[in-house]
């Protein structure tokens, strides 16, 4: 029962890493691109670390697995943030 | 049905790093070319982790891909069109098409043959010697060397003397940084959003570098990678134009430098004095010891990366204020 949860959280993570990695390679400009990226991205790695950690079923390596979900979470939102910004200066400068 | 999914993925694997080496050299845009590189060190390290050889992996991504991507991207902004000097420069070293092939051509001929020769000692060591002894020897003696890690066991005591040399090479490393002269002023001060996360990920950062650190003893870290991750903590916060990057000032600064080898050294020689082989602790100790050796190394080791990044001698921190502030002015005119 728990395996089978498991795979499909880990399936549907897997489903939104290849839709963020569909929308990176055809949308048409770079903040679109980023959208698909850091957004299906995301929540893809939440879906993985959510299956990894029933999949583990130890609470230490669930803690660090939320760990590591939460540092991306936090540092691809900023990383889209300042590419957006800098992309944006360069339009306003043209 | 396990085994061929996991050779199907070792297959994908080694495709990726042979693709991605290549993109990374073919490129003609530098700052993709290095991006493509960072990208390579994290895939190599999957690949170490592939291998069963976590360390490796761990040192991998925190040091080859993550501080020598951001060491690459300082040198591809340094070389920016900004700055005519250094592209005289090229335009100099460079000046014949045809000097260039030949150098192109040599370079090629000269990594093959070391390819070559390394496969060659690799096939010949796979096959002459019975590849156990090696192993065997370490866990036999693994409970007399302090730690219950094989790979720090190896680092630490039972080959501390390469760790050392290790340690002064990169404390000659520091001379020549220094010899670049001053260092330039830094990035312009961080928006909130990126001083948001600055705040707590620095933090984070040190306290990840001292689990590192601790967790060497017996599990996958140890002093390279809890000082890499210092110095990861360096580095980001230059990135966002802080003024004091954790660098401390002048005297105190040669003493970190220089304390990886000095401990290292004062520890062999006090061994010595006591009658012991040099740097051949005595098993009750040589828990603390290693411990007492790691935390000097890794702060030499964060220390080192770090004025790597800088690329120079730090200027004493109310210089680099002022020069921050100038700097600041002028970007904004």
């Amino acid at each position: 029962m728990i395996s089978l949860a498991s795979s499909i959280l880990i399936l549907a993570g897997l489903f939104f890493y290849l839709a963020g990695s569909i929308g990176l390679l055809r949308l048409p400009d770079l903040y679109t691109r980023l959208h698909a990226l850091t957004k299906a991205d995301n929540l893809g790695l939440g879906l993985l670390a959510a299956g990894l950690a029933l999949h583990s079923q130890h609470l230490l390596t669930s803690l660090k697995l939320l760990l590591i979900w939460l540092a991306v979470l936090a540092a691809s939102a900023t990383s889209a943030h300042l590419i957006a910004r800098q992309a944006r200066r360069q339009e306003t400068r043209r | 049905m396990n085994t061929t999914s996991l050779l199907v993925f070792d297959g994908l694997l080694l495709f990726s790093i042979v693709c991605l080496a290549w993109a990374s050299l073919a490129t003609t845009d530098e700052r993709r070319s290095v991006i493509l590189f960072m990208a390579f060190g994290l895939v190599l390290a999957v690949a170490w982790g592939r291998l069963l050889a976590p360390d490796v992996a761990l040192a991998e991504a925190a040091i080859g891909a993550g501080l020598s991507g951001a060491l690459l991207l300082a040198a591809v902004r340094k070389q920016s069109p900004g700055s005519s000097r250094t592209h005289a420069n090229t335009d100099r070293n460079y000046s014949g098409s045809g000097a260039k092939v030949a150098l192109q051509w040599l370079i090629t001929l000269l990594c093959a043959a070391l390819a070559g020769t390394l496969a060659w000692a690799l096939l010949h060591a796979l096959s002459s010697a019975p590849h156990d002894t090696l192993p065997r020897a370490i866990s036999d003696n693994l409970v007399a060397s302090g730690v219950s890690n094989p790979v720090t066991a190896v680092l630490l005591n039972f080959r501390a003397y390469d760790t050392l040399l290790e340690l002064a090479v990169l404390l000659t490393a520091v001379l020549g940084i220094f010899a670049l002269g001053q260092t330039t002023p830094g990035y312009q001060p961080a928006g909130p959003v990126f001083d948001g996360l600055v705040r707590w990920l620095v933090p984070v950062l040190i306290l990840t570098a001292g689990y590192l650190l601790w967790v060497g003893a017996h599990a996958p870290g140890g002093a390279f990678q809890a000082g890499a991750t210092l110095a990861a903590a360096g580095v980001v916060l230059r990135l966002a134009g802080r003024s004091r990057i954790g660098l401390p000032d002048g005297f105190m600064l040669r003493i970190i430098m220089a304390a990886g080898v000095g401990v290292f050294l004062l520890v062999g020689l006090t061994l010595l004095l006591l009658g012991r082989p040099f740097l051949g602790y005595p098993p009750a100790w040589a828990g603390a010891l290693i411990l007492l050796i790691e935390t000097a190394a890794m702060l030499s080791i964060a220390a080192t990366l770090l004025l790597a990044f800088v690329g120079g001698q730090p200027q004493s921190a109310g210089v680099n204020a002022a020069a921050n502030r100038q700097h600041e002015e002028n970007s904004r005119c």
